[in-house]
C-alpha cells in the first residue's frame, strides 16, 4: 500500500508547523524525511498517524483517504525514538498487542509472534521484560511489534537516535531489511544526514515545514535544489573565486582536487596530516584561498609547493556570503 | 458547601447578629491567633529542622529525615493527651499551639528539605566570592529560594489549625471548633454553629488559595538546572547540638505522647477485661476506612485522569471542586451533611451513609492526587504506540493507563484508609449511635481522662498514621544523595 500526502498543512494555534506538505511513498518504499530539529518534522508524522489534527490537506493510504479516520483505525505503525515498549508486558506480549484475542501469557505461542520474533531475531528473548532488554533489542521489538497487526504504513520517528553509534548500522540494516520485506510504505524521520542517507530509498529535505527537496540520496548530495537542501545534506564550501566562484556559488569540499596537469595555479600554505587525510591549505594567485582534502595514501604536497587545483563534478548552491 | 450558604440564607436577617455576637467574635480571635502562632512556630522548626537535614553534613541523615516525618502519624489530640498524661491539669491557648506546631512540623520540614535540595548553591558561592557574609549571602539568596515552598507547607499547617478540633477541645481553648461542635450538640440553635462553621470555611478556602499560589511560584522556579550545594560540616560540637535537638523534637513529638499513655496502661482495668469493645471498634473502623476508599478511589479515576490528559479548563474546574474536601475543615463538612440529610432523606441522619459521605467529601482529594500523579506518570507515547496498533481510546485506556496507575491508584486507597481512620469531629457528628471508631473510643477515653484507656486505641491510631508518615519519609529519603 503507499502513503500520499497531499497538501498537508497544520500546527499549533495559529502557527503553521507543516505547510503544503505533498510526498509519496511506494509499497515496500522506504523514504527518511531529513530536517533540523524543529523543522516540523515530527508534527508532520504525528498528523499521519492521526495524533495531531490537520489544519488542510489530505492523508491518503492505497486511495483511502485517512485523514478524519482516528489514529486507531488507520492501520498505521508507530515506532517511536526510543522503543515506547509496554513495560508491564513481555516481549512476546508486547508484539501481539495489536493482534486481536491474543492472551498475555500465551502471547509466545501465536504463529505470528512466532515469526516476528525469528524475523527480529529475538526468539530466545520472548519471555524477557521490556527493562532487560538493550537498546537495540528494544528498537527491534518495536518495530515486530508494529509489523503484528499488517499496518499498510510504518512511520519510524528518529529510530536509531538512542543507540550506541557501534551497534546503529547492525540494527538499522536488520529493520530496513523487516521493513521491505513486510512490503509496507515506510517513513522515517531523522535530523541525522548518514541516517537519512543510508535508510531512505528517497530522502525528502524538510525545511521550515515544507519538503524543499525529494530524490535519491546521491542526487539530494551531488545537485541540492537549493542552499539549504545543500547545507542540511553535507558540507559545503565557497568556491573560490579563482576557480569560478561566486557568491551562492559553493562546492562539497571533496570536489576541489589536485590536479597533476592544467588546473588553476596555487601555492601550498600550510598541510595539516591527520593520518587518515591531509588537508591542504592553498592561495591562488589572486589572493582567494581553499582548503582540500588528500588522501592518506597520496603523496602530500609540501609547503610553498606550487600545485595545480582542479573543481570535480557540478557546483551546488551555498548560502550567499560575503567574502 | 453550598447547604452552609442555604442555612445561612434561611435567615439573612440573624447573620449579621450572630456574626458579630461578641462570643463569636471572641472565638474567631483565639482561633486566628492559635492559626498565626502555630503557622509562625511550624515556619521556624520546620525551616530550621529541614536546613540541619539537607545542609549539614549529620551523622545519622537518613534516620533523622524519617524521624522528621513521624509526627505526620501522630494525630494532634493524642500528642495533646499523652502530654495532658504527663503534665496532669495542662491546658490552655500556649501548649496548644506547641502541641500543634510539633505535631504539624513536617508539613513545613518536608517541602522545605525538597527546596534546599534544590536550591541553587551557584547563587550562594556568587554571593559571598563577591564578599559578602555567609550568613547575609544565605539570607538573601538561600532563603528566597527556599520560602515559597515553605510558605506553602505553612498554610498547610495553618489549615490544620484552623479545623482541628481534638486538640484545642482537650486543652479546653476555645476556638471555632469547639465552639461550632459545642453548639451544634447543645442543639440550641443549629443556624449559629452553621453559620461559624462558614466562617471556618472561608479562612479555610483563603489559606488554600494563598498556598495554590505559592506553590505554582515555588514550581515555577523549580525548572531552573541548579548546581546542588554540598554539606556542611560543622564542628563535633555543632554536630552534637544539632543532633541533640532533633532528639529533643523526635522525644517530644513522637516518643513522648504514646509512651505517657502506655505508662498509664497498668492501672486500668477496662481493656484487659474487655478486648471486644476495642476489637470491634477497630474492625468497625476499618470497614468504615474500606468502603470509604473504595468509593473516593473509584469517584477519584475519572476525575484523576481528565486532570492529568486534558489540561482544559472544564478539567481544571472539576479538579478544584474535588479539592474542596482538602480546605474544608471536617467540622464543617459533617455539619453540611448533617443539614443535607434531614433536609433531603431523615432517615439517612446518624446512618453510616451520611458518615461515608462526609469521608469521601473529605478525603476525596488524596485520592484524586494520588491517582493523578500515577497517570501523569504513564509515558504518553505508549498509548499512541497501543493506539497505532489498533485499540480505540477507551480500550488503550483499560489496558495500558489502568494498570501502568494502579499501584499509585492503590496508595491514594490506603492515603484514604489511614485519614479515615484517624478522623474524630465529623465522625463525632455523623456517627451512628452505638457504633464506636478507634477515634471516638480514644476521644470517649480521653474525656473522662483514662489516660491508660487511650493507650491501646492511640497506638493503633499511631501505627496507622504511620502508613502515610512512613511513605511520606520513603519520597524524602532520596533528598541530596542524589546529585541529578
Amino acid at each position: 500500500m503507499t502513503l500520499d500526502l497531499h497538501d498537508v498543512s497544520g500546527g499549533y494555534g495559529d502557527a503553521a508547523v507543516v505547510r503544503g506538505v505533498d510526498l509519496r511513498v511506494d509499497r515496500g518504499e522506504i523514504v527518511s524525511v531529513l530536517g533540523p530539529s524543529g523543522s516540523g518534522k515530527t508534527t508532520l508524522l504525528r498528523m499521519i498517524a492521526g495524533l495531531h489534527p490537520l489544519a488542510s490537506g489530505h492523508v491518503m493510504s492505497g486511495g483511502r483517504d485517512l485523514t478524519h479516520v482516528p489514529a486507531h483505525r488507520r492501520r498505521i505503525g508507530l515506532v517511536a525514538q526510543e522503543g515506547a515498549l509496554f513495560p508491564g508486558l513481555s516481549v512476546a506480549a508486547n508484539i501481539a498487542y495489536g493482534l486481536r484475542g491474543v492472551r498475555a501469557r500465551r502471547a509466545a505461542e501465536h504463529p505470528t509472534v512466532r515469526h516476528l520474533l525469528a524475523l527480529v531475531h529475538l526468539d530466545e528473548l520472548a519471555h524477557r521484560m521490556p527493562h532487560e532488554l538493550s537498546g537495540g533489542q528494544r528498537q527491534r521489538v518495536a518495530v515486530a511489534r508494529a509489523l503484528a497487526p499488517e499496518p499498510t504504513v510504518v512511520l519510524l520517528d528518529e529510530p536509531f537516535n538512542a543507540l550506541d553509534a557501534a551497534l546503529r548500522g547492525g540494527v538499522r540494516g536488520g529493520v530496513l531489511a523487516l521493513l521491505r520485506e513486510a512490503g509496507v510504505a515506510a517513513l522515517l524521520i531523522t535530523h541525522d544526514r548518514a541516517e537519512a542517507f543510508a535508510s531512505g530509498d528517497r530522502v525528502a529535505v524538510f525545511v521550515d515545514g515544507r519538503v524543499a527537496q525529494v530524490d535519491t540520496p546521491a542526487a539530494i548530495y551531488r545537485a541540492p535544489a537549493t542552499a539549504e537542501v545543500a547545507g542540511l545534506s553535507g558540507d559545503v564550501v565557497p568556491l573560490p573565486a579563482a576557480l569560478g566562484g561566486g557568491a551562492g556559488v559553493g562546492v562539497r569540499p571533496e570536489q576541489l582536487v589536485l590536479a597533476a596537469t592544467g588546473g588553476v595555479r596555487a601555492r601550498v600554505r600550510s598541510v595539516l596530516d591527520e593520518g587518515a587525510r591531509a588537508v591542504i591549505a592553498v592561495a591562488f594567485v589572486d589572493g582567494s584561498t581553499a582548503a582540500l582534502e588528500v588522501s592518506g595514501h597520496e603523496a602530500h604536497p609540501v609547503v610553498g609547493q606550487d600545485v595545480g587545483v582542479a573543481v570535480r563534478g557540478a557546483v551546488v548552491p551555498s548560502p550567499a556570503r560575503g567574502l | 458547601m453550598h447547604l452552609v450558604l442555604r442555612v445561612v440564607a434561611a435567615d439573612p436577617q440573624r447573620l449579621a447578629s450572630v456574626l458579630l455576637r461578641p462570643r463569636t467574635l471572641e472565638l474567631l480571635a483565639t482561633t486566628v491567633g492559635v492559626t498565626v502562632a502555630t503557622s509562625a512556630g511550624a515556619l521556624v522548626l520546620g525551616v530550621g529542622t529541614a536546613w540541619l537535614l539537607t545542609c549539614v553534613a549529620l551523622p545519622g541523615a537518613t534516620f533523622w529525615r524519617i524521624v522528621a516525618c513521624l509526627p505526620l502519624a501522630v494525630p494532634s489530640f493524642v500528642a495533646a493527651f499523652g502530654w495532658m498524661g504527663v503534665f496532669p491539669g495542662l491546658s490552655g491557648a500556649g501548649p496548644l499551639v506547641a502541641v500543634l506546631v510539633l505535631s504539624t512540623s513536617p508539613y513545613v520540614t518536608v517541602p522545605a528539605m525538597a527546596a534546599f535540595a534544590r536550591a541553587d548553591r551557584a547563587v550562594t558561592d556568587a554571593a559571598v566570592s563577591l564578599g559578602t557574609p555567609l550568613l547575609r549571602a544565605f539570607c538573601t539568596t538561600t532563603l528566597p529560594q527556599v520560602m515559597p515552598a515553605a510558605l506553602a507547607g505553612t498554610l498547610l499547617v495553618a489549615l490544620y489549625a484552623l479545623s482541628d478540633f481534638g486538640a484545642p477541645a482537650l486543652l479546653r481553648v476555645d476556638t471555632l471548633t469547639t465552639g461550632i461542635y459545642a453548639q451544634f450538640t447543645g442543639g440550641f440553635d443549629r443556624s449559629l454553629s452553621a453559620v461559624m462553621a462558614l466562617v471556618l470555611a472561608l479562612l479555610a478556602v483563603g489559606c488554600l488559595c494563598v498556598e495554590g499560589a505559592l506553590r505554582r511560584r515555588s514550581s515555577a522556579q523549580s525548572d531552573a538546572r541548579a548546581v546542588p550545594g554540598a554539606a556542611r560540616r560543622l564542628g563535633r560540637g555543632g554536630a552534637a547540638g544539632a543532633t541533640l535537638l532533633l532528639a529533643a523534637f523526635g522525644a517530644a513529638a513522637v516518643v513522648v505522647p504514646p509512651t505517657a499513655l502506655i505508662a498509664r496502661l497498668p492501672g486500668v482495668q477496662r481493656y484487659v477485661a474487655e478486648p471486644l469493645d476495642l476489637a470491634i471498634a477497630a474492625a468497625t473502623t476499618l470497614a468504615f476506612g474500606l468502603v470509604a476508599a473504595g468509593i473516593a478511589v473509584t469517584a477519584a479515576l475519572p476525575v484523576a485522569w481528565f486532570a492529568a490528559r486534558h489540561r482544559s479548563r472544564f478539567a481544571t474546574m472539576i479538579e478544584a471542586v474535588t479539592y474542596v474536601g482538602h480546605a474544608v475543615p471536617g467540622l464543617v463538612v459533617a455539619l453540611a451533611l448533617v443539614s443535607l440529610t434531614l433536609a433531603v432523606a431523615p432517615g439517612a441522619y446518624q446512618g453510616p451513609l451520611a458518615l461515608i459521605a462526609a469521608y469521601v467529601v473529605l478525603f476525596l482529594p488524596k485520592a484524586v492526587g494520588s491517582a493523578r500523579a500515577a497517570f501523569a506518570g504513564v509515558a504518553r507515547g505508549l498509548e499512541e504506540a497501543a493506539g497505532s496498533l489498533g485499540d480505540a481510546p477507551a480500550r488503550v485506556w483499560r489496558r495500558i493507563a489502568l494498570p501502568m496507575a494502579t499501584p499509585g491508584i492503590l496508595a491514594g486507597g490506603v492515603l484514604v484508609l489511614a485519614a479515615v481512620m484517624k478522623e474524630l469531629p465529623a465522625t463525632l457528628l455523623l456517627r451512628p449511635i452505638g457504633v464506636d471508631t478507634l477515634a471516638t473510643e480514644l476521644w470517649r477515653a480521653t474525656s473522662v481522662g483514662a489516660y491508660g484507656a487511650a493507650a491501646l486505641p492511640a497506638l493503633l491510631l499511631i501505627s496507622v498514621g504511620l502508613i502515610p508518615a512512613l511513605a511520606v519519609a520513603r519520597g524524602i529519603r532520596s533528598i541530596g544523595k542524589d546529585p541529578r
